[in-house]
């Protein structure tokens, strides 16, 4: 990544805003569009991009603070964005709350009395509230932010050994994931289960981001860049994608050896499945390859919206959580045709732009009538703060 | 839900007809009713040799193995759920045999918890066929797929050993909750299963999703009367039906073959489905 210092790398910021909206499309149940995102071309999807990004910036951005002014600060400033997220995602519970709650008063139907099985939990608001304040109880598509608020609450430490020893932090990450895997550690969920997105496995993406981000990327840059690697990554996305037609192709299935089939499947995302892992390395290196940070195609207004939509990732992914709720509430009370599921989602993604650009707007002026006065996130090179 | 209306409740008026004229509610009713679904949805992927002898012997018992959508509510609801379809088309398919559909219901139950009851449900009905629906209550409770998985292949393995044959159902596709219940896992841990016990799986959200989709069933339909879910309860029944002779065929056409070829019933497909969607979940 040949990019002077300090400068800053807008294919983060891309590739994140593009992450945002493909999370907002497979986020809508039984929507068209999302045919388009990467999870029907690989083992790997958006989730990966949006974690391992997360982590090199927060790297980027934590880590230079912790060489300036120390571990309490830097360790202070980690906690308070993780606090953020907490509370970030405890405003969605309870839009999500009131969605549930007016569904559960609206409809019915024979035919799914042991669906509405679903809505039980609104007995008994005061057990699942605090099972939620717990980061517990957790609805269908509300893991990400948990995961990422425990990721955040471990990082200080973390930082503190990639700025000291890196190479120690990097095998930690990788031994803690092997762990995670061999002993099956995760957390406990409510009213019964784990984690969709166990912890323990899926930190080793951002703690590899944050190890990247601090020195990592240019010690494995040569290799990244060699003509193997890329050759490697291309033969490796095409048998995924081999593998992925045949879920949808029937007729195609022999291509995949039985005994191959008996040893992939099945492709766990709850503990981050290495072949998961190699789909998003492969993408990396090619995206590495072939989109270079100086490449002027990055500043073109074509691609500002998605960049800007990474700039501000948690305020975004949010609302793209959000909105997904709204989408397919229009589609259920409205029509779930085809049309409607392409208004929605483009709807949705114009949405999360002109909320971005917003943003950036009240940043802009934030900080012209600030002056020179210390607005660290504006300057980070990395961009906002993950 | 704008979709289809006109179509559909005048099909609900018909069948509402029907079932005023025949109150068994046997197949004559669901032959009206526009159940297909594409090719290769309901296959029997395996032959199912107890059920080719039990018809062979003129007596078929079956237990249906369930929680709460395995049966309809209210007075109707016993006769009209697809466990008395099932019964009602496959009497009218295999005329002669005795067929026999012991319903087990229990709303709430989860697949571990079902396990627990095969011993009951084998001396109770002593079946030569168990169908095993189950998935809602472990998704809704999020009980952790991977147990969910286990739980499933003890009880299949369970029922093989005491010479059933075995098909597994998952859930039903529902529009109004698909946002709140994430299913997946569950589906394809069930696929899974289904393929390394080589037992028959009837996809029921598949099937429920094609009709969804093509109009026939609008499923995000509120109401409180209990006429769609019957007639999705008949199609059901008689998809099943169809199934299981499919897999009683199988069996005789391998045992015509000769004993010295293995059947080869399977669908690699479901080998790549069971895993594939394990990539997909949201």
């Amino acid at each position: 990544m040949p990019l002077a210092a300090g400068e800053r790398d807008l294919r983060l910021d891309l590739f994140r805003g593009l992450a945002l909206w493909l999370i907002f499309l497979d986020h809508i149940p039984s929507n068209v569009v999302s045919w388009l995102t990467i999870r029907n071309f690989g083992f790997s999807d958006a989730t990966e991009i949006f974690v391992f990004i997360s982590g090199y910036t927060a790297a980027y951005v934590y880590g230079r603070t912790m060489r300036e002014r120390g571990f309490v600060v830097a360790g202070a400033r980690i906690l308070r964005r993780a606090w953020q997220v907490y509370v970030a995602h405890i405003f969605l519970f309870c839009i999500y709350m009131a969605e549930i709650a007016y569904v559960s008063r609206s409809f019915e139907n024979p035919l799914y009395a042991e669906e509405m099985g679903v809505f039980d939990f609104l007995r008994q608001p005061d057990v699942t509230l605090i099972q939620a304040l717990l980061l517990k109880f957790k609805p269908a598509n509300m893991d990400v932010l948990p995961l990422y608020i425990t990721l955040l609450a471990a990082f200080p430490p973390f930082v503190w050994l990639l700025l000291r020893r890196p190479t120690l932090a990097l095998v930690g990450t990788v031994g803690l994931y092997a762990a995670a895997l061999e002993l099956d550690i995760n957390l406990p969920s409510y009213p019964s289960g784990h984690w969709a997105f166990n912890p323990f496995a899926w930190q080793l993406l951002f703690g590899f981001g944050a190890w990247c981000a601090l020195g990592g990327a240019e010690r494995i840059g040569p290799f990244v860049r060699s003509r193997t690697a890329v050759v490697l990554a291309v033969l490796y996305l095409l048998a995924a994608f081999l593998v992925v037609l045949t879920w949808y192709v029937p007729a195609w299935t022999p291509i995949v050896p039985t005994k191959i089939a008996e040893w992939m499947y099945p492709i766990d995302k709850t503990n981050l499945d290495g072949l998961r892992v190699a789909h998003f390395f492969a993408l990396a290196v090619l995206t590495v390859r072939f989109v270079p940070a100086d490449w002027p195609g990055l500043r073109s207004p074509w691609l500002r919206p998605a960049v800007i939509c990474g700039q501000h990732s948690l305020e975004i992914f949010c609302l793209g959580v959000f909105l997904a709720f709204a989408a397919h509430f229009v589609m259920v009370e409205v029509s779930d045709g085809i049309p409607i599921q392409i208004v929605v989602s483009v709807m949705g993604i114009v949405l999360m732009i002109a909320a971005a650009a917003l943003m950036a707007w009240y940043k802009a002026i934030e900080g012209r009538s600030r002056g020179s006065r210390s607005a660290p996130p504006r300057t980070d090179p990395a961009g906002s703060p993950p | 839900m704008m979709r289809a209306v006109p179509f559909a409740t005048s099909l609900m008026l018909a069948l509402a007809m029907l079932l005023a004229s025949s109150p068994v509610g046997t197949a004559v009713a669901a032959d009206d009713l526009p159940c297909e679904v594409p090719d290769g949805v309901v296959q029997a992927a395996f032959p199912m040799p107890h059920v080719a002898a039990a018809i062979a012997a003129k007596k078929l018992d079956v237990a249906v193995l369930g929680s709460a959508s395995s049966a309809l509510v209210g007075p109707t609801g016993m006769a009209r759920g697809y466990p008395g379809r099932f019964e009602a088309a496959l009497s009218a398919q295999r005329p002669g045999v005795a067929v026999r559909v012991v319903p087990y219901a229990k709303s709430r139950q989860s697949a571990a918890e079902m396990e627990a009851r095969i011993g009951e449900v084998l001396a109770g009905a002593k079946p030569t066929l168990v169908v095993w629906q189950t998935g809602t209550v472990d998704a809704i409770r999020g009980i952790d797929p991977e147990e969910f998985g286990t739980a499933l292949d003890r009880g299949v393995e369970r029922l093989q050993a005491a010479g059933v044959d075995v098909v597994l159902m998952n859930m039903q596709f529902s529009p109004r909750t698909e946002s709140m219940i994430a299913l997946d896992g569950y589906l394809d841990r069930m696929r899974f299963v289904a393929l390394q016990r080589s037992v028959n799986s009837f996809d029921r959200f598949a099937v429920m999703k094609g009709w969804h989709e093509s109009g026939v069933f609008d499923l995000s339909a509120a109401t409180n009367k209990i006429d769609m879910a019957a007639s999705v309860h008949a199609c059901i029944g008689r998809l099943l039906a169809r199934l299981v002779i499919e897999g009683a065929d199988l069996a005789t056409a391998a045992a015509a073959e000769g004993a010295g070829k293995p059947p080869d019933g399977a669908r690699p497909s479901d080998l790549a489905r069971s895993g594939g969607q394990s990539g997909v979940r949201k």
